[in-house]
């Protein structure tokens, strides 16, 4: 992975770097022995590290302030970085940076249930926000696989999906209001309790802006009243074609379940073998969930059991109980870790139009037998969200090179169909590069005029997002 | 002018030596601040690009009329989701609603509560920068978070950032009826907590509108006809136990008819004066509404279950100071004088105002596109 060279006379700065940033913080916030900040060099894209300047941990958004002030003065770039989860590559440090980790700013700061909205500390992580009003029956609906452990700072940086989209939504369409903090230090508030934005939706823009445009301490969230049950039902087919047409017929009869998502043969097999749940030998599985009360789930489930009933299924399993409901959903959750167990993989996140889902995972195998490894699918159908999932020994020389060359194939493909490269964990470095596959320089230069706008100096999150010779000149400017 | 094609509204843009007043169908052109410059009409780019009903997707060339948009939706038993109102009656204003309008006006109607804004919905833009350049943003698919959302910023931006050539949406499955709670008699107090217990309740009430004289208070509820009388009862107890407030069932014809008034602002057109829209936390509506009387405003009718208050006031009364906190208020009707003297859109902090400014700048270099009309 190409990153820009080093400021030298950044490095050089070291410790007068480090010495204003301790005369802000409070003691212990700022990390810069190296023996520390190697719990830093990188995210949960493990395969590109690299050791930063200095970690720092402020606790307020005052701290943030003053560190970026710094920060701004001394031209050093910050990379702002939630629970480290990304998968993108999005928190990863260059040399000469600091890295600026929110995991102290983790309160709950208010909560309205009249309003329907809580205002946390980003540094919260997903699940937690949940946990904060489950007692009182709502929920936070955006939920990514790592929703133990990610943090809101990072789903707003990579407007972060899951597997409820369908019905709820992602992040953005889930973030009331922010405080953020610009590069020089100023604070800004978007947003709030109230709907939609005064003039430009510059919150919109912020959602899913990967850090780049400032840092985001505080936002307000939509909670929404837990709905009163939910059920999933699974569906085998003999074919990844009848399985998508399957998808398609349920979403066009009106039904909208809040989940549908989708596993194939190498996946089914990793996960049964790895958690027992009890799933069939198929081509294809399908689950689909509904929610609502026991007479709508009960109906819907109805309409639907009749749709796939058109479509012949080898497998047809409905929930009747917590239990069973429980198990369904085991082997899916289990999928990355099943996965784990068997190889190293490499995660892949294009989304395609639903109705290309056949021919994709056709041409999947293709490349897959072409390439010399194996690639399993699971992913959320119902958007057209793909995971596939490629198998490879990262012991064999030239093995990730060839692994990652297979991936960046497949998200090309995902292009080609209709789609894009990344659906939920965002640019970052792994796909900075392929970032011209999909637009045109017109395109990636009006979205480097917002970044000149908001960061002039090009110093939160460098090297992410724009490929590096795209955002050259502005950077030097 | 009115161009047939992309390429020539992009020619067109690149070849204006003055400012540029953009239209859709025009419905919407009392909009934001008084723009004075060529007509540039988007009209001539018609047509549905690509309708895909098994992924929920359909897009559309910026000057399609938004009925050709909702009759392909409805004929497949699909729907835009945000409930689009139809300025037409409230404005005065006649023509044919454009996609394009639509998305530059960021217009929602009553379901906006529950499934979200037109920008919610709006998963892919092209447009015409300034400078006379085609640009791209999003796609159509669902979930995308490749590159900035240049979508969301585009949306609502009243044209002052680029001009729409096509705009794709994530659409719904249209709910097979309707039915609403209608409860009578209760103050503006008395009817946000009744609608707060029905959006804190599973129920999923989607519309939630006040009219405050004479009093009505209705909650809209979509889905399958035989779940819905049931989650009506429930939601009817729900109300009685709560607020002791005892609500009618509403059938769907005359629900679907009165929502459609709401979403159109059926009460306030061909009404004399001004009208304000208020964004504001819903437990912040009934006070909101007290001051804003005080200040001169006539009749409030609530929206969002009490966090839209639309309010009608005699000409060039100025209702902004009411806000008086968080939220916004925007002049939707008036005549050219008041909108320039107050000002159509909340303004802005100054670090947000700088911001927005730079943008614009960008976006279009020359301040060409529509200019002043977001300030």
């Amino acid at each position: 992975m190409e990153m820009p060279t080093p400021d030298a006379s950044i490095l050089a700065r070291k410790p007068q770097i480090v010495a204003r940033l301790e005369a802000v913080l409070p003691p212990g916030a700022v990390i810069s022995d190296p023996m520390e900040t190697r719990a830093y060099e990188c995210d949960g894209l493990t395969a590109y590290r690299c050791q930063p300047l200095a970690a720092v941990l402020p606790a307020s958004t005052e701290e943030v302030a003053a560190v970026l002030r710094i920060c701004h003065e001394e031209r050093v770039p910050v990379v702002p970085r939630g629970s480290g989860t990304s998968l993108a590559g999005g928190a990863m440090p260059t040399a000469d940076s600091v890295i600026l980790g929110v995991a102290r700013l983790n309160a709950v700061l208010e909560t309205s249930y009249d309003d329907r909205y809580i205002r946390v500390q980003t540094g919260r992580t997903n699940l937690s926000v949940t946990g904060a009003v489950e007692a009182d029956g709502f929920f936070y609906a955006p939920d990514p696989s790592s929703q133990l452990a990610c943090a809101i700072a990072g789903n707003i940086g990579m407007n972060s999906g899951g597997a409820h989209c369908l019905k709820y939504g992602v992040t953005t369409n889930n973030l009331l209001g922010v405080t953020m903090v610009m590069m020089d230090g100023e604070v800004v508030e978007l947003g709030g309790a109230h709907l939609d934005a005064a003039g430009y939706d510059l919150l919109g823009v912020v959602c899913g802006s990967e850090g780049q445009l400032g840092v985001v301490t505080e936002a307000t969230l939509r909670i929404l009243p837990r709905p009163e049950g939910a059920r999933p039902i699974m569906l085998g087919f003999d074919s990844n074609e009848v399985a998508g047409a399957c998808v398609a017929d349920i979403i066009r009869a009106g039904v909208l379940p809040v989940a549908i998502e989708f596993m194939d043969r190498p996946c089914i097999r990793a996960c049964e073998a790895f958690v027992h749940a009890g799933y069939p030998d198929v081509e294809a599985l399908l689950i689909v969930e509904v929610e609502g009360s026991e007479e709508e789930i009960a109906s819907q489930l109805a309409r639907i059991r009749t749709i796939a009933e058109r479509h012949s299924p080898s497998e047809l399993r409905e929930s009747e109980s917590a239990e069973q409901s429980a198990l369904i959903w085991k082997g899916r959750k289990a999928a990355f870790g099943a996965m784990g167990q068997i190889n190293d993989y490499m995660c892949l996140d294009g989304t395609i139009p639903v109705s290309a889902l056949p021919m994709v995972l056709r041409r999947i195998e293709e490349l897959s037998a072409q390439y010399g490894l194996e690639v399993a699918n699971v992913f959320h159908a119902g958007d057209g969200n793909m995971h596939p999932l490629i198998l490879f020994n990262a012991n064999v020389p030239g093995e990730l090179e060839k692994c990652e060359a297979l991936g960046a194939d497949i998200l090309c493909l995902c292009v080609e169909a209709g789609g894009c490269l990344t659906g939920e964990h965002g640019v970052g470095v792994e796909k900075r590069d392929l970032m011209s596959v999909q637009f045109s320089p017109v395109d990636l230069s009006a979205q480097m005029d917002v970044k000149d706008v908001f960061d002039p100096g090009w110093l939160l999150n460098p090297a992410k997002v724009f490929p590096l010779a795209a955002s050259e000149a502005r950077r030097a400017s | 002018m009115r161009p047939g094609t992309e390429q020539e509204l992009a020619e067109a843009v690149r070849d204006a030596r003055g400012p540029l007043c953009i239209s859709g169908g025009g419905t919407r052109q009392g909009l934001g601040n008084p723009v004075t410059g060529e007509l540039l009409s988007v009209a001539g780019l018609s047509g549905i690009t690509l309708y895909d009903p098994g992924a929920l997707t359909l897009v559309a060339q910026a000057g399609t009329p938004l009925a050709e948009v909702e009759a392909a939706l409805a004929a497949e038993g699909q729907m835009l989701p945000f409930e689009p109102m139809d300025h037409r009656a409230v404005l005065g204003t006649s023509g044919t609603p454009t996609a394009g309008g639509m998305v530059a006006c960021n217009v929602s109607g009553p379901r906006r509560i529950q499934a979200g804004a037109c920008r919610d919905s709006l998963i892919g833009i092209r447009f015409v920068n300034g400078g006379g350049e085609v640009v791209r943003n999003g796609g159509r698919v669902m979930k995308n978070v490749t590159g900035y959302d240049l979508v969301k910023l585009l949306a609502g931006s009243h044209g002052t950032l680029g001009v729409l050539t096509e705009v794709a949406f994530k659409v719904l499955p249209r709910p097979e009826t309707c039915l609403a709670l209608r409860i009578d008699g209760l103050d503006d107090a008395g009817a946000v907590a009744a609608m707060t217990v029905a959006l804190g309740s599973p129920c999923e009430a989607n519309g939630l509108v006040h009219l405050s004289g004479p009093a009505e208070t209705w909650m809209r509820l979509e889905g399958f006809a035989d779940a819905l009388k049931v989650r009506a009862g429930k939601l009817a107890a729900l109300l009685s136990a709560r607020c002791g407030v005892s609500a009618e069932i509403i059938e769907a014809e005359p629900a679907r008819a009165a929502f459609e008034g709401f979403r159109d602002l059926a009460w306030a057109a061909g009404q004399p004066g001004d009208l304000w829209r208020v964004s504001v936390a819903p437990s912040a509506g009934p006070a909101l509404a007290a001051r804003l009387r005080a200040a001169g405003a006539g009749e409030i009718v609530f929206d969002w279950g009490g966090g839209l208050v639309w309010a009608l006031a005699p000409e060039g009364t100025d209702l902004r100071p009411a806000l008086a906190g968080p939220g916004h208020a925007t002049l939707v009707r008036a005549g050219p004088e008041t909108r320039r003297a107050l000002g159509a859109f909340q303004p802005e902090a100054p670090a947000i105002a700088a911001i927005s400014q730079a943008l614009r700048a960008r976006f279009d270099p020359r301040g060409i596109l529509n200019p002043g009309r977001m300030g």
